[in-house]
């Protein structure tokens, strides 16, 4: 459907190419992200694709044919273009707007009139709207109307630049899902540019990873989350989102919870009770009065030794194991799941108590991998 | 008889003279602005795509505005003799200046993300020209027509000295004759109407084609 081959593109008087040997294959139907910081080249490859902007080498082919060898007005009216600065004809009405695709082929009045309608319902806007002028809009409806622009004549192939950056949260969210439904319903092909992760992993079969002109990765979201292919995509993607998506590599002390309910080892059964009732919690961890881990006491130790005993040292349990803070946490999950305990402390390499990883700090985890609630954060530490 | 009276009885007796040079009048100063319209607007979209030029050209036109038009006017009078043609020649070329610059200023000032989004949607470059440039940068050209005309309507007050009639003839008329302040003021008034009644009405119309209604 579209392919890039050595594309580089130099703008005179800079120094640097702003897109710099990308090669890139993009198959009929696929839904393609392209994310990067500002200024890493995204707008200037997707205008190559339409010819608003040509490459200084390399070739561009759209179905098989170089599209310098193409007529640009032609090209251009069988691509959607959706321009970052959304760009509706002032002196038009919405509708007109709409149909400015349309009548440039020369559908006839009804015909345009009926797909307008047919697409602004489709973005949640009243029909009235087609006999008003852009500056009458908001912002957001504004660029709503300028995605039904590209839309309107159907082209298989729709480029987008940050289409939903002007939109509430609640209104993107929508229109995302609205989106990459159409788009499987009607088999496009879709490239697609924003600087929000969180869209591109939603709407992406393949995500594209730009920086300074270069391809940095593209692949799956998935693959994307699970293999980062080096440090500048790690920090692009977020630690958060590496957080939740990877158990595999995430450390123990990313997930804990930093205040566990401690116990000095010289304190009496009563302060031990009093605490575990003040906290409700069953057991507490007895630490010396530098935090060094020493063991643990729970509920039933002192409910059978409270006659007999009066310290907690006396009766405390130092065979529970601890895990060192860096370690992986897919061996803590693993072992904590099949000895059945409830938790276990977390210590520094010199058996300091760092913290402590509980049953529910793992299902805090695995909620938030499945739902990527923006929670996850303030719940790990909780 | 007391000024006022003596205006009102010479319009009364005269009115038919004084609508035809009236009429004459506005039609010289029409002419040289629409035949200056008919050149200026594409010289403007020319200088306004090939922005080189546009420095040249404005400066051109800035030179002749600085001409008297007394002066002109008889430099013009020596290449084409008396008459009305002298007379819109003159307007026309003091209407260049404001015309092309207003075409140029308003076709340049169209957003270049509009334009973008033209192109992208598969616009050739007549139909960028026609279906947005020209449609947004209507009104500011009207404005430049708008200065022209007005201005126009007091370079034609000139015309009677090289013999092409109008209101001005009739001022001139009121100078030679002893006692002729009413007839200078029913050749003066009139103009004066004339040129706050075409700034007036070209305002609306203006008003009438901006682009963005509100
Ligand atoms: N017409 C131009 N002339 C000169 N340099 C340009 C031109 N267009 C873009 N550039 C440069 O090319 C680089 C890439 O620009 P581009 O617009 O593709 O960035 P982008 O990835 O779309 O950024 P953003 O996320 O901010 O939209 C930038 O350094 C920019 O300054
Ligand atoms: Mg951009």
């Amino acid at each position: 459907m579209l392919e890039f081959k050595e594309v580089t593109k130099q703008f005179e008087g800079n120094d640097y190419p702003s897109v710099h040997k990308l090669n890139l294959k993009i198959e009929r139907g696929e839904f393609v992200v392209f994310i990067g910081p500002s200024g890493c080249g995204k707008t200037t490859t997707m205008k190559m694709i339409n010819r608003l902007i040509e490459p200084s080498s390399g070739e561009i082919l759209v179905d098989g044919v170089n599209v310098l060898k193409q007529n640009a007005v032609q090209l251009r009216r069988s691509i959607g273009y959706v321009i970052q600065q959304i760009g509706l004809m002032p002196h038009m009405t919405v509708g007109e707007n709409i149909s400015l695709v349309g009548s440039l082929l020369k559908w006839n009045k009804e015909k345009q009139q009926k797909r307008a309608k047919e697409l602004i319902s489709l973005v949640d806007l009243p029909e009235e709207y087609l006999n008003r002028y852009p500056h009458e809009l908001s912002g957001g409806q504004q660029q709503r109307i300028g995605v039904l622009r590209a839309l309107a004549v159907n082209p298989p192939l729709i480029l987008m630049d940050e289409p939903f950056g002007a939109l509430d949260p609640i209104t993107r969210d929508s229109l995302q899902e609205e989106f990459k439904k159409l788009q499987r319903e009607m088999d496009k092909t879709i490239v697609f540019v924003t600087h929000d992760m969180d869209e591109a992993i939603k709407l992406a079969d393949k995500i594209v990873i730009m920086n300074k002109g270069e391809i940095v990765q593209a692949g799956t979201p998935d693959d994307i989350l699970r293999h980062p292919a080096n440090e500048f995509v790690e920090d692009f993607i977020g630690k958060d989102r590496l957080l939740e998506s990877r158990p595999e590599v995430t450390r123990v002390e990313q997930i804990m919870n930093p205040n566990p309910i401690t116990i000095e080892e010289e304190s009496s059964l009563k302060e031990a009770i009093q605490k575990m009732h003040a906290k409700r919690v069953d057991s507490l961890l007895v630490v010396d009065e530098s935090g060094i881990l020493k063991g643990y006491v729970d509920i039933e130790m002192i409910d059978s030794n409270y006659k007999k005993k009066n310290q907690v040292y006396e009766v405390m349990d130092t065979a529970k194991y601890a895990v060192d803070k860096n370690s992986l946490l897919r061996d803590t999950m693993y072992r904590m799941l099949r000895s059945g305990s409830s938790y276990v402390p977390v210590v520094t390499d010199n058996n300091k108590l760092a913290g402590i990883v509980t049953r529910a700090t793992l299902a805090d985890m695995v909620y938030n991998t499945i739902w990527g609630d923006e929670t996850a954060e303030g719940s790990a530490i909780e | 008889m007391s000024i006022w009276e003596q205006f009102t009885t010479y319009v009364s007796q005269n009115g038919f003279y004084i609508w035809t040079e009236f009429y004459r009048h506005f039609l010289m100063a029409a002419y040289g602005v629409l035949f200056a319209s008919i050149v200026s607007i594409p010289i403007g979209v020319l200088i306004a795509r090939y922005g080189k030029l546009s420095g040249w050209v404005l400066t051109l036109g800035s030179i002749i505005q600085t001409i008297p038009v007394l002066g002109f006017m008889a430099i013009t009078m020596v290449a084409m003799g008396l008459g009305t043609t002298t007379v819109i020649t003159t307007v026309f070329f003091y209407s260049l200046l404001p015309i092309i610059q207003n075409t140029y200023v308003g076709i340049t000032g169209v957003d270049q993300t509009v334009k973008e989004a033209a192109y992208a949607s598969g616009m050739t470059r007549f139909q960028l020209l026609f279906k947005v440039e020209l449609p947004l940068a209507v009104s500011v050209m009207m404005a430049g027509i708008r200065t022209a005309l007005v201005v126009g309507i007091g370079v034609v007050a000139i015309g009677t000295f090289v013999g092409a009639g109008g209101l001005g003839s009739i001022i001139v008329r009121g100078t030679n004759a002893t006692d002729g302040t009413a007839i200078i003021l029913a050749g003066a008034v009139p103009t004066a109407l004339m040129a706050i009644a075409a700034d007036l009405i070209m305002g609306k119309i203006e008003r009438m084609l901006n682009p963005v209604k509100n």
